[in-house]
């Protein structure tokens, strides 16, 4: 079993806005191309070119339906660590290569010491592990922890893959331990929520729900169409001399 | 004790910017490399296009530029056409055969070669190499894509939704998106709308599918294919109605108050009543007497029938427009049940925009002036916009439709004003532009070059390519009676036409990175039927000779006799042109490079570079210099540089001049590329803030176009629309003039060239049984594919592998389709077997799929089993590129009338349960291709252990053997 540590400094996290997600993968590509080259390197692919291909993903889309015909809705909700603050995945780990930071709340994985028992992946409720059978290890998100403090970045540079490349600014970079940050203002704005906080891991990570719809079937009815008339040809005559009339006035090119 | 972990690892030993090409975007890339190997590509923030974002699509680049599907060296067919077998050759051999093969037609006749380029970004290179070759068979596949659009556009306010405009996603209120619309923006769009939600601007999705933009949008109208036209034009019967269109914008700006002769049967019927100089006239209501609609400040009357000098009499346009536009059947009453979306909902959207646009108007307190010289101290702005794109355009009915959407927008006063749809440079222009396509009778001779481009805007029938019989002159047929208006040439039609020798037979087809025997082909069987079709008396291919250049050994390559392979995105030079289709910005006219970020380690070249040596080979002007030396003997870089279209105009518009510093028009500049380089790829000009709007009629910019060469004179643009030229072939049509249609295509273009758009039910579906085919089939490309070179990407297609139909739940339950059965898709050409996943979000009268994950066995270097080619599918299996037979036993194409655009999304299907006895897995399947390349992929990939940076307290690389361990731990 593996100890958290009593507090963190920081809690860094991300606030993912389900509202302006379209589902565009651009956050899952530039994961998976940032950290098969970084910290968790390599994130191998199985059979990249075959039956059955299948790799490590640190952060995956998933689509989904909501209600019924013209009051459903579809959402796109992607889906990472949440960096809990009280992470079963971490406890559960019998090695010591599950950790959670004192420094900035991040979870990871010490791949140097994880043995690939799978038990964090069974402990998290969210999925959010991911196993690579081609190394043996456990592999997840690190919030980029070789970009955020990279000095050989430009300062702009130090967030996480998926933030600087997602093209409808749907993900959000900060320290939700802060009630200052932009991030724990936008999740107080937008009435953030966290994942199946029953479970009682307190994840760090928030989602913004989808703003109401508006249309026929929402409460907004503050633009009233102007009253209908029965279609004639008559009608249509009628119609044509009252614009005209109206048209008429001095117009001048 | 935690881990202590590198914080800051080495990421690049060098980072180099380009464009990337992963779609048609065109967004700005930073490529980091470490140790000659590509790490990472991710955004540049300086870039207009992306600010720095980048797509699924662009974040697997790394994958594309690895793919094992990459061709290695040219090859010559050795077996029989698809079958794949193919001997590799000397680059050397390969241009000799290339420049035998294209000289013997040069000499001969032009005309049998057809050149044709898929998503190509380099044509104005290729166009003109084909102008100076000689032959009229030369387009691009804008003719099976979004042609609908650009000619629409083009033909009403001088731009288009495509890529020569943008909503002003900073300022709009009110945006409407219609249909599917990724094409050519997928990053701008993204931030755009992310920017409207981030303001609470509202989102309106006119589309039959919820997926993507349209599942985010705060209203979803789930439309019937086809209809939007029918939704618009009941949008614009109830402004019409309730009196809220902008008429100050509409007498300023448009040719509403120009008078049209009333003279039915005469041949000057429904054209413009014009003064001896040719102007327009107006009826002037202070001074009582028709007027040139030029002037400034007169004050034209709208309404009434007037009497001409000659006696003859005339009606505004806008009286004609209020009649068509008034009548019954666009009441939203009358099209609700068509359309399927509720009368009410038709009246409430109106009343929405009608209240954007007037009572929330907007204003920027900039001082401007217009064409005439008056000054205005702001600029006004109705902030609604809107975009579409093939959703639109790839009906039958599309090029009107998407006249209907323009009307509706001008009507609101919305074009190019704050927070309406804005130009991009080098739009506006003239409307339609100035340019006739070349390729008459006479114009195509032997050893000689074409007078001119393939490409241009008729504008009555004397522009037409056909013969004294009303016979096309064009393979495709474009700018014939069957398509007068087909701006973009139909590629679509090519490897048919050919195949039958209609119009006539050709020697050397020759095309350049379009998968035209799949996933771009309508009718993929007949179509590979007839490129290995075979004349039964020689005994050779009916298309004697097929060349063909792609990166990737795509299901095209097998078809070919001879294929130049060509690089990948990042080992070439690229040119995203002003004189094609550049980068710009509403505020900003930019250009954009490529250039090689890494050195190709195969025998291949860019297919730009290939071109240009032809051209020398071949001895074509422009190409070669007077004492027989190539012009261009660096190949494309040297071309980007140093070409001269006209004096001082160039393929690229930055730093040109005596100072190395001037936008547009100047000196051509020895250290041009080094300038782009240094600037991230791309040069950018910014507008003066009172040029950004108005264009069209706004002094300081025509002034400024004028200068740049984008536009001819400083006159200024007046929206059509009421389209002149379309009456004028009307008017052919009725009997009028020296060139009108022959007898079996009369009745067609008199009802379809109507000068006014109108709504008509699609072809396909008016002409098959409703009873029949009583369902509308759809495709769409995933948004992490769209426009992108094929699913063997390692990444991508672990997202998406297998397409399956996706139907209305409760359509499927009410026909006792559950998830995951097979059923068989089927068209009145064919049917296709495909796997059903229910969906809340469809239109119920529709099902769709992702299109182009299906793919041939062996294309690709995909294994055969790959689910792409067991389980995925395409519609274009039961798409044809022919109409149905008309009782005169006539085959149209399946195109759009007015434009040739093809009919994609015209398809009519039923759905039949399979048998279990059928099996799972797709149909038609077919016979696998050999490969000509190594299959030693590996079945693991680690790519990236390379990069791994060491860790400060011990540097273990990962250990494969472990996966054994862990089993056995997991065991216990």
């Amino acid at each position: 079993m593996t100890t958290l540590p009593t507090s963190t400094k920081k809690k860094l996290g991300l606030v993912i806005d389900l509202d302006i997600c379209v589902g565009c993968q651009a956050c899952a590509t530039s994961c998976k191309e940032w950290n098969t080259g970084g910290y968790s390197a390599p994130l191998s692919d199985i059979q990249p070119y075959g039956a059955d291909p299948d790799g490590a993903w640190l952060n995956r889309i998933h689509t989904y339906e909501a209600g019924t015909g013209p009051e459903g809705r579809t959402v796109h909700f992607p889906r990472s660590c949440l960096h809990c603050e009280e992470p079963a995945c971490v406890t559960v780990c019998p090695t010591g290569a599950s950790y959670k930071r004192e420094e900035d709340g991040i979870v990871l994985v010490n791949p140097d010491t994880c043995i690939g028992c799978k038990l964090c992946s069974w402990a998290c409720p969210y999925g959010a592990r991911e196993y690579d059978p081609a190394h043996g290890v456990m592999k997840k998100c690190t919030l980029c922890v070789d970009r955020i403090y990279n000095e050989n970045l430009e300062e702009e540079d130090r967030i996480p893959a998926c933030v600087r490349a997602c093209p409808t600014g749907a993900r959000h970079f900060g320290d939700l331990g802060d009630p200052n940050s932009d991030v724990s203002k936008l999740v107080a704005a937008r009435e953030g929520y966290d994942l199946l906080p029953e479970f009682g891991y307190k994840p760090v990570n928030k989602y913004l729900p989808p703003r109401p719809r508006r249309d026929a079937y929402s409460q907004d009815k503050s633009t009233v169409a102007a009253a209908p008339i029965e279609p004639s040809d008559n009608e249509a005559g009628t119609m044509a001399a009252k614009l005209f009339t109206w048209a008429d006035r001095m117009l001048s090119r | 004790m935690e881990p202590v972990i590198a914080r800051s690892p080495e990421v690049a030993d060098e980072i180099k910017t380009t464009t990337c090409y992963m779609c048609a975007c065109r967004c700005g890339i930073r490529v980091h490399l470490k140790d000659g190997k590509v790490r990472y590509i991710d955004g540049n923030k300086k870039h207009p296009v992306n600010k720095g974002v980048l797509c699924g699509k662009g974040s697997a680049g790394i994958m594309q530029h690895y793919s094992p599907a990459r061709l290695q060296k040219p090859l010559l067919r050795t077996g029989p056409r698809g079958s794949g077998q193919f001997k590799e050759i000397s680059w050397n051999e390969a241009l000799d055969i290339a420049t035998e093969w294209l000289g013997n037609v040069r000499k001969s006749n032009p005309r049998r070669l057809a050149f044709f380029t898929g998503r190509d970004q380099s044509q104005s290179l290729t166009g003109w190499w084909a102008i100076q070759y000689g032959t009229s068979n030369y387009a691009a596949h804008g003719g099976f894509c979004s042609v609908n659009m650009a000619a629409a556009g083009l033909y009403t306010f001088g731009g288009a939704f495509w890529e020569f405009g943008d909503p002003d996603w900073d300022l709009t209120k009110y945006f409407m998106l219609f249909g599917v619309a990724e094409d050519h923006a997928s990053n701008p769009i993204k931030i755009g709308l992310g920017k409207l939600k981030k303001r609470g601007a509202k989102i309106v999705s006119i589309n039959p599918i919820r997926t993507g933009y349209n599942a985010i949008a705060d209203e979803w109208v789930g439309i019937k294919p086809g209809t939007d036209g029918l939704f618009v034009a009941a949008l614009i019967y109830e402004l019409l109605r309730t009196e809220n269109v902008d008429l100050d914008y509409l007498v300023r700006y448009t040719n509403v108050p120009w008078l049209v002769i009333d003279n039915p049967g005469g041949p000057d019927d429904g054209l413009f009543a014009r003064d001896e100089a040719g102007k327009p006239l107006v009826w002037d209501k202070t001074a009582g007497r028709v007027l040139n609609g030029y002037l400034p400040d007169i004050t034209p009357s709208l309404s009434g029938e007037i009497t001409l000098p000659d006696g003859k009499k005339a009606r505004p346009v806008f009286e004609l427009m209020a009649k068509r536009y008034l009548d019954k059947q666009y009441a939203p009453e009358s099209v609700a049940e068509e359309t399927g979306v509720p009368a009410e909902d038709i009246r409430r959207i109106a009343a929405e925009l009608a209240d954007v646009a007037f009572k929330q108007e907007i204003s920027i307190d900039v001082e401007w002036t217009d064409w005439a010289g008056r000054k205005h101290d702001k600029m006004i702005g109705r902030p609604i916009s809107m975009h579409a794109m093939r959703g639109i355009s790839a009906h039958s009915n599309g090029f009107h439709t998407c006249r209907l959407i323009h009307i509706l927008q001008i009507l609101l006063g919305s074009i190019d004003c704050p927070g309406g749809f804005r130009y991009k440079a080098p739009y506006p222009k003239c409307i339609p532009p100035r340019l006739k396509p070349k390729g008459k009778t006479g114009e195509v001779t032997a050893d000689e070059p074409l007078g001119g481009p393939h490409l241009g805007f008729p504008t009555s029938p004397e522009d037409l390519l056909v013969d004294q019989n009303g016979k096309a002159k064009r393979i495709d047929k474009a700018f014939s009676w069957s398509a007068p208006l087909a701006i973009h040439g139909m590629m679509h039609m090519v490897i048919t036409n050919a195949a039958k020798g209609d119009p006539y037979p050709i020697d050397v087809l020759f095309m350049y990175m379009a998968n035209m025997s799949w996933n771009s082909a309508m009718n993929t069987g007949d179509t590979l039927k007839y490129l290995t079709e075979k004349d039964e008396w020689t005994g050779a291919y009916k298309i004697p000779r097929i060349i063909y250049s792609d990166a990737y050994y795509s299901e095209m390559v097998p078809y070919a006799d001879l294929v130049l392979p060509d690089t990948t995105y990042l080992e070439r030079w690229d040119c995203i042109s002003m004189l094609d289709r550049p980068i710009s910005e509403p505020d900003a006219p930019a250009d954009a490079i490529r250039h090689p970020v890494v050195k190709p380690d195969r025998d291949v070249r860019p297919f730009q570079d290939v071109l240009i040596d032809l051209g020398a080979r071949l001895e074509l002007p422009g190409f070669t210099n007077e004492d027989g030396s190539p012009t261009y003997p660096g190949g494309y870089p040297d071309y980007m540089v140093n070409h001269e279209r006209l004096p001082g105009i160039g393929p690229l518009a930055g730093w040109r001049g005596e100072d190395r510093n001037t936008f547009g028009i100047g000196k051509k500049n020895p250290d041009q590329l080094e300038r782009y380089i240094e600037n991230g790829s791309f040069a950018i000009h910014h507008l003066e803030p009172n040029q950004r709007y108005y264009k069209h009629a706004n002094r300081d910019y025509l002034d400024w176009a004028v200068s740049k060469g984008f536009l001819s004179n400083d006159a200024p643009l007046v929206f059509q629309l009421y389209s002149e030229p379309m009456q004028k072939f009307k008017l052919a049509a009725q009997g009028h003039g020296d060139i009108q249609p022959p007898d079996y295509h009369r009745a067609r273009i008199e009802r379809y060239f109507d000068p006014l758009p109108f709504w008509y039910e699609p072809f396909e579906g008016d002409m098959v049984s409703k009873e029949e085919f009583p369902i509308h089939a759809l495709t769409q490309r995933p948004m992490h594919m769209y426009h992108s070179w094929g699913s063997q990407n390692a990444w991508l297609r672990q997202i998406t592998n297998a397409n399956k139909l996706f139907i209305n739940r409760a359509k499927a339950e009410s026909m006792d389709i559950k998830d995951d059965d097979w059923i068989w898709l089927i068209s009145h050409i064919g049917r296709v077997k495909a796997q059903v996943k229910l969906q809340e979000g469809v239109n119920p009268d529709t099902v769709w799929t992702w299109n182009a994950i299906g793919k041939r066995k062996g294309a690709w270097n995909l294994d055969e089993d790959a689910p792409e080619a067991t389980q995925g599918f395409l519609l274009n299996h039961l798409i044809s590129e022919l109409l149905p037979e008309r009782s005169d036993g006539y085959h149209y194409s399946n195109s759009d009338p007015i434009t040739g655009q093809a009919a994609w999304y015209d398809l009519k299907v039923r759905i039949e349960k399979a048998d279990v006895s059928e099996g799972t897995g797709t149909q038609p399947v077919f016979e696998a291709f050999e490969v000509p390349l190594d299959h030693d992929v590996p079945h693991v990939s680690n790519f990236g252990a390379e990069f791994r940076p060491p860790n400060p307290e011990q540097s273990k690389p990962p250990q494969p053997s472990k996966e054994d361990n862990a089993k056995e731990e997991a065991d216990k």
